[in-house]
């Protein structure tokens, strides 16, 4: 679909779609640190050569320039660039001061269907290990 | 899913994708199966093709109901009353599978029972299907030898959403349509890895692989691998995260009921329903990659309660509408840019694969996860996801055979897979529930949180489109998927909007009576007279400022397919909310 000529696509990344529970498997077809397109996986069982609408545009959403690149930490109001050190701080230091002075219930985290199973698993071992409360949930109910 | 827990033992898909295409009867309920799991439907097509016959039950005549052979067009919420009378029919036609239920159900007789009561006249006047097409319908399921139910969240965000499943359980254990390949009950999962969120105990009351967080012995378990025992009692849920307050569940005060382990500390004034107790409720929320600013039902509730926080940190990949409330943002790699594993809706567990480097300084969201517990003094030193999914795997009976190395080069494994030897599971209750036997739950019909009224006459259902996901915070990012689908539209029945005097592509104003709403207005006759039908993915038009927070009882489900609205035409500003 992108005008790149054949022998500049560095290779073809296996990977699993991101949008609904189907799961298609596809392939990111990349050119240096740029996804420039994507090819539907022939012998995977649930695409079977195939992708719908959603599947078919992701190169141009993993590349959208309004991709967050940096933290950001509300300053008088507003939001405003620091570094990975500062915004970790502040927010380690936050959870900690309210999850001491309410106690952990006062503290919840929503994990996600969109991140990975490891990902999840980490933040609800974060949630009940280390901030010490089972109030953790995410979107299957809605 | 609790309803399939209750029933089966286990609340996933029983089937795989592929066996829907050998199936020789396919019932498909409050799924809009074409736009919201086009592989899905590719395969119900394929079916079709083949000579198998297609059940909808759906309000809307939807793509998939048009190529039904029988589409059954309900009363909205009367899911219940439809699928009893199915199943009174089955047993009046000596349709039931008695092997079957002898051997490997138990409570029959309880369901039995209650069907030899059901008034046929009766389930007609509820759920407005004639009497004929309820037994064309129950005689294609039952006399089928292989025949597939799937459902998604037209059954699910009801009030009555566990019961809803229950009974489409009961259906297939009614008539043996279960424990074997080609036939059983297929929840299709909204999300990418909302299976796998599940399956991890991203889950108030569940610790990883659905172990309960109230049994000692698990709780021992990760103690012993985590060095910190979990808390005892089940956590908040998402709704009562995000409102404050557990949300009303339409049959009132046994709401708490199933929840036997109180809230220590005496914390239970948040948890009257209506009675928003800030002062013992959530004071921090740590959010990733949702956005329930735009997701969740009644919005402007959920705002309130957001300004309400001390503290909100949000982890995305792009500025949502939950993140720009945000104190601090972490910005996180996308799935293109990490490692790890994506559980699709037939429990296949498959490995996505980083294939570029994240934009500017994002970071995965494991590395901020670990970075996070490192400051608060837990270290989480691990050099990969491969390492992460080796501790699932000893702590995750069904993820046990579960392995990176397993996963790459193959096409994933479908759990339960217990060991490194074993080779994955197709689909479910082989020779036996998960729980033992199948139990039959008897369900009645339960009228929906909200009615109509004089002042909101019609009913709210909402849904996806094909064009675009969930909150639209990737997809309207597209300008393709933008230029196919770029207005929030709410459909109307052309009777209903010559009854105002509306026009397609007319400007129209929905309120209910949480908040109201723009839309351009679509004459469609997939919506029935009485009802009205949008989308929840633009943020120029949050249809969950109208939604009700009133959920089932036990899975917390809200009930996004019905609520009360009145259609007004926006015209001028006169009478506009400042």
């Amino acid at each position: 679909m992108n005008a790149v000529p054949r022998d500049r696509v560095r290779e073809n990344v296996f990977t699993i779609c991101p949008y609904c529970g189907c799961g298609c498997g596809l392939y990111l077809r990349c050119e240096g640190d740029q996804v420039v397109g994507v090819l539907p996986s022939r012998h995977h069982p649930v695409s079977r050569g195939n992708l719908c609408v959603k599947g078919w545009q992701l190169p141009e959403v993993i590349q959208h320039p309004a991709r967050l690149t940096s933290p950001l930490r509300r300053k008088n109001g507003r939001l405003e660039p620091v570094s990975w050190d500062e915004a970790l701080a502040y927010c380690a230091a936050e959870l900690g001061r309210i999850g001491a002075e309410h106690g952990p219930e006062a503290l919840g985290v929503l994990a996600s269907a969109k991140c990975t199973c490891e990902e999840n698993y980490l933040l609800q071992k974060f949630a009940r290990a280390v901030l010490k409360t089972n109030n953790i949930d995410h979107c299957a109910r809605l | 899913m609790a309803g399939l827990a209750t029933t089966f033992g286990s609340g996933a898909m029983t089937n795989s994708i592929n066996e829907i295409e050998a199936a020789e009867v396919i019932l498909v309920s409050g799924s809009n199966t074409t736009e919201a799991h086009p592989q899905v439907a590719r395969r119900i097509y394929a079916a079709k093709d083949r000579g198998a016959k297609l059940i909808v039950i759906d309000p809307r005549r939807t793509a998939i109901a048009r190529l039904a052979d029988l589409h059954l067009a309900l009363k909205p919420g009367s899911d219940i009353p439809l699928i009893n009378g199915l199943m009174k029919v089955i047993l009046d036609e000596n349709l039931a599978d008695d092997l079957f239920i002898e051997l490997r159900t138990e409570n029959f007789f309880a369901l039995r029972d209650y069907l030899y009561r059901l008034d046929l006249a009766e389930v007609y006047r509820q759920t407005g299907v004639a009497p004929e097409e309820l037994r064309r319908a129950a005689l294609l399921y039952g006399r089928a030898g292989k025949a597939v139910i799937c459902y998604c969240l037209g059954v699910t965000q009801h009030v009555c959403g566990t019961a809803n499943v229950e009974v489409l359980a009961n259906l297939a254990m009614l008539t043996g349509n279960v424990e074997k390949e080609d036939a059983g009950v297929d929840p299709l999962r909204g999300q990418n890895n909302v299976q796998g969120a599940c399956d991890m105990g991203a889950l108030p009351g569940m610790l990883p692989g659905y172990q309960p967080v109230t049994d000692p012995e698990a709780r021992q378990r990760f103690a012993a691998a985590w060095g910190v025992e979990p808390p005892a009692w089940p956590g908040r849920t998402l709704l009562a995260m995000t409102h404050g307050r557990e949300p009303d569940s339409g049959d009132g005060p046994v709401s708490k009921s199933d929840s036997p382990a109180a809230k220590p500390g005496g914390a239970g004034g948040a948890d009257q329903p209506g009675q928003p107790d800030p002062a013992s409720g959530i004071r921090a929320l740590l959010i990733m990659g949702e956005n329930p600013l735009l997701s969740d039902p009644d919005l402007n509730g959920v705002a309130e309660n957001f300004r309400r926080l001390d503290f909100l940190a949000v982890s995305d990949i792009f500025l949502t509408e939950t993140a720009a409330q945000a104190d601090v943002v972490f910005p996180a790699a996308c799935f293109a840019e990490k490692d790890g594993c994506f559980t699709n809706t037939e429990r296949r567990v498959q490995l996505i694969s980083r294939a570029v480097a994240p934009p500017g300084q994002a970071k995965s969201d494991l590395e901020i996860i670990a970075a996070l517990s490192q400051q608060l003094g837990y270290p989480m030193d691990y050099q990969s996801a491969a390492e992460v999914m080796e501790e699932i795997a000893l702590l995750t009976p069904i993820y046990g055979g579960i392995y990176h190395d397993r996963l790459a080069g193959g096409w994933g494994l479908q759990w339960p897979c217990w060991d490194r030897q074993h080779p994955g599971t197709p689909y479910l209750h082989k020779y036996y529930f998960t729980r033992g036997r199948g139990r039959f739950a008897v369900a009645e019909h339960q009228p929906p949180a909200e009615s109509t009224d004089a002042d909101y006459p019609l009913l709210l259902n909402t849904g996806r489109v094909y064009h675009h996901y969930h909150t639209g915070s990737m997809t309207r990012h597209s300008a393709i998927l933008n230029r196919e689908c770029r207005h929030p539209l709410l459909q109307i029945n052309p009777a209903d909007a010559r009854a105002r005097q509306i026009a397609g592509g007319e400007a129209v104003r929905l309120i209910s009576r949480r908040g109201e709403v723009e839309f351009k207005a679509e004459l469609s006759q997939q919506v029935p007279p009485g009802m009205v039908y949008g989308n929840f993915h633009f943020a120029e038009a949050p249809i969950n400022q109208l939604t009700t927070t009133a959920s089932d009882r036990r899975a917390r489900c809200p009930e996004y397919k019905i609520c009360a609205v009145r259609l007004e035409k926006a015209g001028g500003d006169e009478g506009r909310r400042p």
